[in-house]
């Protein structure tokens, strides 16, 4: 008995140093995911990233990841868990989690840190996000192009700024169509809720909507659209699968391009905290194949698209008229400044809903 | 020949004591074939579930941070559950408590308020813990209405008014609208008790508590009270003891605590009001309040086991890569062997042999 225990502590002790010695050699790229990874949506794509990243740099780092990490206050200790096993490249993925990473970034100085689409930022600390409303725009565009009934259907998630660009983007492009265009709002309160989800795509199509945008993460909507014979577009993930029919276009998270420039920057040496909010031209998002729409639409969208990878673009070029229709003050020169769409509260001009706690 | 379960004439105290034993190895047996069929090296895995989180200073910190609500929690539920009073909405009194508490913080925000601050905040998400609860019970009490039902549905209620606040009136004017209060001002924070750490002040409360507890179910005429009534409630009542009385004592007293873990939480780990603030902490600290029988002793190891399982299931998941799903197996099963081992207490395994008779009649 004495003897079995002795040989396990020595065959612990030396598993535990060999993967230590393999380990060493290699730079520790860790990843904190806030649903489980599945098979699309928001976890699913920064999971894509990681696989890309792997492929890529393989032989010169090793990545971990945590999922199902909720943003309350397990948050700061999963992150610190990462940083007490070795990493020294730490992405946290989801908003929820920017005061969880500064605080483990202020203990850790040596240590670097990637947050998502947050606005607080470290000497050791920086935060990346895409340009969706870009992507919204154009989506705008086609919906105005597509629907028959001139009312669009819109399932947002949280009233938070991001959203809200989002549904402003929709609604400028929209209007640039069909100057009469509806648009309907329902608030999900969450990212993700097939049920609740799938509720408000039948909601919103009863209430007269032909064609369905989400910003939320399931494809419950795009289901929903495709039974009820009508249009509907993705998020985050390609969700053609769900609706051979019924899907316009997706927007397309692809945080590869991103998590490779960093991870080689941080090999190199030369990583530094910065503030990245990519669009089309940098590639942090896509737009899936347009289908289900004749080529007039198409070739509107795919001009757009390449408008505004060009710069020539921008879908929110002043003046922009807010709901009360007075015009919104345009701090950008000819177009409203990134800290405008960063904090957008209100809605433009023709959005018959009012923004929650206004 | 059959296997039955047979009532035990009284409970086993020998069994008692071991079971939790028997169950832990029933556990490692099982989790070891699990972890041989995914290809894990079973001692390593059980190494860093079990081992590695309870042999360094952060971990054993961690684990008594995650321990800190389930266990005051618990030991509140404990009491009601004692007196057969089924408070479910734990989770909502926590809210409550929470906000009332962060109501505080965020109007003092900025305006070097003084040491008076957290003090307030305290007293102040106890006693709102506690009125919230009082809903449930006085329902109970007045109008037979189902406390499981309505507490359960106060939880709803709770996580609602929380997030309307952190959305709309509460939410910081720098936050660019995301849903989160300001970070709280020191003097509104509870504090840390070891440098760079995060083991907090709440900690000692939640250790006070189960001190608390203990001595009022142990050696007060209260606690004699609340466990007759729970155990024997025609005996209670002919001793003369007010059920009804205890329903709105236990309940009071449980909703505090919740609303206390609440604010300790908020004011501590976080550090902030936001959506998300509990992950379950009032359903998780209802398994528990059972696990660890309903003593204060027992919550407090089993809030502590819960939360190692907890800190080990992340450590396994990065030195091992084993995914969060077999953590959560690894948990239920855990539950599943301790509640099954605990019904060998009172009862236990016998082989029955239906021919026996016949055959010695026949000799």
């Amino acid at each position: 008995m004495r003897k079995s225990l002795l040989a396990l502590a020595a065959g612990l002790l030396l598993a535990g140093s060999v993967s230590a010695a393999s380990a060493a050699d290699k730079l520790k790229v860790g990843f904190i995911y806030l649903g489980p990874i599945g098979d699309l949506g928001w976890t699913y794509q920064h999971d894509q990233a990681r696989l890309a990243l792997e492929k890529e740099l393989g032989d010169k780092i090793e990545t971990t990841y945590l999922e199902n990490v909720p943003e309350g206050p397990d948050a700061e200790r999963a992150i610190e868990q990462l940083v007490r096993a070795g990493n020294k490249l730490i992405f946290t993925t989801s908003f929820g989690y920017m005061d969880p990473t500064l605080k483990v970034a202020k203990k850790y100085p040596n240590v670097h840190f990637e947050h998502a689409t947050g606005y607080k930022r470290e000497k050791n600390m920086s935060t990346y996000s895409s340009r969706w409303y870009q992507g919204r725009y154009i989506q705008g565009l086609i919906a105005a192009k597509m629907s028959k009934s001139g009312v669009l259907g819109y399932i947002g998630s949280f009233p938070i700024p991001e959203v809200v660009s989002g549904i402003n983007a929709t609604m400028i492009a929209a209007q640039s169509i069909n100057p009469n265009i509806k648009v309907k709002i329902i608030w999900a309160n969450t990212w993700f809720d097939p049920g609740k989800e799938a509720d408000a795509a039948k909601a919103l199509i009863d209430q007269g909507a032909d064609v369905i945008m989400q910003h939320t993460d399931s494809p419950a909507a795009m289901q929903i659209a495709s039974e009820r014979g009508k249009l509907a577009f993705g998020q985050d993930s390609e969700m053609i699968k769900f609706g051979p029919k019924t899907q316009l276009t997706s927007i397309l998270d692809t945080w590869a391009p991103y998590y490779i420039a960093r991870v080689k920057a941080e090999l190199d040496g030369t990583w530094k905290s910065e503030d990245t909010w990519g669009g089309l031209d940098s590639h942090m998002f896509a737009m899936a194949p347009y289908t289900n729409m004749p080529d007039d639409v198409k070739k509107i969208a795919e001009d757009a698209q390449a408008a505004i990878t060009a710069g020539k673009l921008h879908p929110f070029k002043c003046p922009v008229i807010g709901q009360d229709g007075k015009e919104i003050e345009c701090k950008g020169g000819a177009n409203l400044d990134d800290g405008q769409i960063l904090g957008m509260n209100f809605y433009v001009k023709g959005i018959d809903d009012k923004l929650p706690g206004k | 020949m059959q296997l039955v379960l047979e009532k035990r004439a009284e409970r086993s105290n020998t069994i008692a004591l071991v079971s939790p034993l028997i169950a832990i190895g029933l556990t490692i047996v099982t989790m070891t074939i699990l972890f041989a069929i995914l290809g894990k090296n079973p001692v390593l895995a059980l190494h860093a579930y079990f081992i590695a989180p309870l042999t360094d200073g952060y971990s054993l910190q961690e684990i008594a941070v995650k321990a800190t609500p389930l266990v005051m929690i618990a030991i509140g539920l404990s009491l009601c559950y004692l007196a057969n009073a089924w408070n479910i909405g734990a989770e909502g009194q926590f809210l409550i408590g929470a906000v009332a508490g962060s109501w505080i913080a965020v109007k003092t925000q900025g305006t070097d308020a003084g040491a008076w601050v957290l003090p307030a905040m305290l007293v102040l998400a106890a006693a709102a813990g506690a009125l919230y609860a009082l809903i449930p019970a006085i329902c109970k009490v007045k109008f037979g209405a189902s406390e499981i039902l309505t507490s359960l549905m106060l939880v709803y209620v709770a996580d609602l008014l929380m997030d309307y606040l952190v959305r709309g009136p509460w939410r910081d004017p720098k936050g660019f609208n995301f849903p989160t209060t300001a970070e709280f001002d020191p003097v509104a924070t509870v504090p840390l008790l070891i440098e760079g750490g995060r083991l907090h002040f709440g900690s000692i409360i939640a250790l006070l508590v189960v001190a608390a507890a203990a001595i009022l179910l142990g050696r007060t005429i209260k606690g004699f009270e609340i466990r007759v009534v729970g155990a024997a409630p025609r005996a209670a009542r002919f001793g003369g003891f007010n059920a009804n009385q205890l329903i709105i004592l236990t309940f009071a007293v449980s909703g505090a605590l919740a609303g206390l873990a609440g604010i300790i939480e908020v004011a501590g780990p976080v550090g902030h009001l936001q959506p998300g603030i509990s992950p379950g902490y009032g359903f998780t600290a209802i398994i528990v309040a059972f696990l660890g029988r309903l003593n204060p002793i027992g919550i407090l190891i089993a809030g502590l086991f819960l939360a190692l399982t907890f800190i080990g299931g992340e450590q396994a998941q990065i030195a091992m890569k084993i995914p969060l799903d077999v953590t959560k197996v690894f948990q239920g099963i855990l539950l599943f062997y301790v509640l099954a081992c605990d019904s060998l207490i009172l009862y236990r395994f016998k082989l029955v042999f239906p021919n026996r008779q016949v055959i010695r009649g026949a000799g």
